[in-house]
């Protein structure tokens, strides 16, 4: 998987150059008007750290409210927007678009492509995202606030006790909606057509096998979504009743078209991280990926069963047993795939020259912590077990540690991996030791103790909670200050490296990199592979 | 660039038609619980009488009555359980009661529990077939009639019918 030999990079290089110093507009335009990959990649990446910030603050309002019983800050309303806020913010505006800036960033690269398929498409997915989330932020602003029916949005919560913010609300996720499909086709197109001479599928670097079935995915799903978010629209302003029972719908409907789109949608977050962990690991372990072909197919398998297990999210609505048995045997099964992916990045390590530089730790701490999460998923997967579960903070704990130490952890690891390769300079190693210790130790104060209060009883969405879960909870409420603090030491340390401060980066940056990224200078230039690479 | 549009476009039919699925699972979804009668949803025509009666076991049938917020009557059963063979006609009545002024038209939807056992009620008549219209202060007792059908698996000896009222509007009352 290398490229040719590196006196016709070095022409490609220059060339690369003379094209740098001709397209290259300056200022604020030059950010508006990009079609190149790698502006964009940063846009998209900037953005979602923007939207952590944001999203990390309603989610400090709500364990500020929680740090002692009783109703301290906030109405149970505004306590609702919170919660409902917070989830939407970090999926659609902090993963989502972090993994399409990695994309952006590393597809092209990986697979030696001079830019993404559908540049000017490209420009116009993102800068559909900015006004989609200032038209759902504003709504907190409104009066009567902003919606609060969950990020899950059950009707008839989001439908007839709903404000109208609802509307608001509705139309953020279409415009999100189209921006994450544009996306998505963008990196499939690319994907397809622009791969370098000889780089067959088998040679896919996995980030980019990864990203594609995510694409397949998202493009499957994003329009479910769109048409349930319309349904609540015109329940709610159109008099239809596909929620309304009263009319002859079916409230319970709802949640199995969310579920449909919700499920893979769980996916869509984490498919990508398994591709960056599945960089990083072997990097560092200075030994080829254990068992490629498995991953390749163990990921398939993974998106393939995202689509028959959406109802283990309603097991309490009232199914069939033989219904509730099947969701709970394919979810289940999904351990299987997930189990192989665990094996083979554990495997790789084995007997590695390991390093422990901080994408490492992060990858690391990736695999142990998104495995807990994987487990408890396995928990909530029991049928009895997940009547007593349904709706306690053991899910809020289950799906952070997937999401958090699992989807988030996987994204800063490659930021930490490539931002060498973006910058040109090495981030410093010491800030990023701090912020990955300071990591690790926060967020498992703020989750792990989560499983104790859900086992307990204590249910979610709630601002108020039985005297016993008070102490946990002031635990709990502590770890995400720190967490939250802790990532001011990651854009610390980000800052640096976009202000050219720090070690110069090698062209390989990596000791054991492997794969056409590392054969490009640091900092990547402008346009690269304007000649496609002959992969070997 | 001709290969990027064929396959934007194949994209752009997929993206189309999971749109369209996303509706399509509303009818979809409709008649998947019809068919097998697992979300307690009984059929809304009446039933031809049963041709047997299985005096050999007896069914307990719960009644439940309650209302939609935006719907001021009051609404209960005569009586709230009896219990009867299968194949056995039975009518029991609900009382409604408009406490407002106001002439209103109200729906009653029906729903059986457990679920699976929906497709075994059977309604010979009932007043959810229709919209029942009240005065200002009118009274009314509603009859339903139904029969347990004798092929109801033994496992089940205790059904619930619930009836929810709503206010009915002629959007919601066209659908």
């Amino acid at each position: 998987m290398s490229a040719d030999n590196s006196n016709t990079l070095d022409a490609r290089d220059e060339h690369a150059h003379a094209g740098e110093h001709h397209h290259k507009p300056t200022g604020l335009t030059r950010w508006l008007f990009t079609t190149n990959h790698k502006d964009i990649g940063t846009l998209y990446l900037l953005f979602s750290l923007t939207m952590l910030f944001i999203g990390g603050s309603l989610a400090m309002v709500i364990r500020a409210e929680l740090f002692q019983p009783g109703l301290q800050f906030v109405d149970p309303h505004f306590f609702n927007q919170m919660t409902t806020v917070h989830g939407l913010v970090m999926v659609f505006g902090a993963i989502m678009p972090a993994f399409v800036g990695l994309a952006n960033w590393m597809v092209p690269l990986m697979i030696g492509a001079p830019d993404m398929a559908l540049p000017r498409m490209n420009n116009w997915s993102f800068w559909i995202l900015p006004f989609s989330f200032f038209i759902l932020l504003s709504t907190l602003f409104m009066e009567g606030g902003g919606p609060a029916a969950g990020w899950t949005f059950y009707a008839p919560l989001s439908t007839t006790y709903s404000n109208d913010s609802t509307a608001f609300f509705v139309f953020s996720v279409h415009l999100l909606g189209i921006s994450s499909i544009m996306g998505a086709m963008n990196v499939i197109v690319t994907i397809f057509n622009l791969r370098a001479p000889g780089m067959t599928w088998m040679k896919l670097p996995l980030f980019v096998w990864t990203w594609l079935i995510t694409a397949f995915l998202l493009i499957a799903v994003m329009p479910v979504l769109a048409g349930v978010v319309t349904m609540v629209l015109t329940d709610k302003y159109f008099g239809t009743s596909f929620f309304n029972a009263a009319g002859g719908g079916d409230p319970v409907m709802f949640q199995h078209i969310f579920w449909f789109f919700g499920h893979p949608e769980v996916y869509i977050m984490i498919l990508p991280a398994f591709g960056i962990i599945s960089s990083i690991i072997p990097t560092f372990s200075r030994k080829p990926l254990f068992g490629y072909e498995s991953m390749v197919y163990a990921t398939a398998s993974i998106a393939f069963l995202s689509f028959i297990v959406w109802a283990h999210h309603m097991f309490t609505t009232g199914m069939p047993v033989a219904a509730e048995l099947f969701f709970m045997y394919t979810t289940m099964l999904i351990a299987v795939p997930t189990g192989v992916k665990v094996f083979n990045w554990v495997a790789t390590m084995w007997r590695g020259a390991m390093t422990f530089e901080t994408p490492m730790m992060f990858a690391v701490a990736f695999i142990v912590l998104f495995t807990i999460g994987g487990l408890s998923g396995l928990m909530l997967a029991i049928i009895p077990a997940d009547f007593q579960y349904q709706d306690t903070y053991f899910v809020v704990a289950h799906f952070h540690y997937v999401l958090v130490t699992g989807a988030l952890f996987g994204i800063i690891s490659g930021v930490y991996f490539w931002i060498p390769k973006w910058t040109g300079v090495m981030y410093s190693e010491r800030l990023g030791q701090w912020h990955f210790w300071c990591s690790l130790v926060s967020v498992n104060m703020l989750f792990f103790p989560m499983h104790f209060v859900g086992l307990a009883g204590m249910p979610r969405r709630i601002p108020d909670y039985a005297l016993q879960f008070a102490d946990m909870n002031a635990f709990i409420s502590i770890g995400g200050a720190l967490f939250g603090l802790s990532q001011l030491l990651f854009v610390w340390g980000v800052v640096r490296c976009i202000r050219g401060k720090g070690e110069k980066a090698t062209t390989q940056v990596w000791e054991g990199a492997q794969g056409l990224e590392w054969e490009i200078p640091s900092p990547a230039p402008y346009h690269t592979f304007q000649t496609p690479p002959q992969v070997k | 660039m001709a290969e990027h549009k064929l396959l934007v476009r194949k994209l752009l039919i997929i993206c189309v038609a999971m749109f369209g699925f996303g509706f399509a699972l509303v009818p979809l979804y409709d008649v998947f619980c019809r068919y097998t009668g697992i979300n307690g949803k009984t059929e809304n025509i009446a039933a031809p009488a049963a041709k047997r009666i299985d005096e050999s076991r007896e069914i307990n049938v719960e009644f439940i009555a309650n209302r939609d917020s935006g719907i001021p009557w009051s609404f209960a059963p005569e009586v709230e359980r009896t219990s009867l063979h299968p194949g056995a006609v039975m009518v029991v009545n609900f009382d409604v009661e408009n406490l407002t002024d106001e002439a209103m038209i109200g729906r009653a939807v029906p729903s059986v529990s457990p679920g699976e056992a929906a497709r075994y009620f059977k309604k010979i008549e009932c007043f959810c077939f229709v919209e029942q219209p009240l005065d200002g202060r009118e009274r009314k007792s509603m009859p339903v009639q139904f029969y347990i059908d004798p092929d109801l698996p033994k496992q089940f000896t205790t059904i619930t019918l619930s009836y929810r009222l709503y206010k009915s509007t002629h959007q919601t009352a066209s659908r």
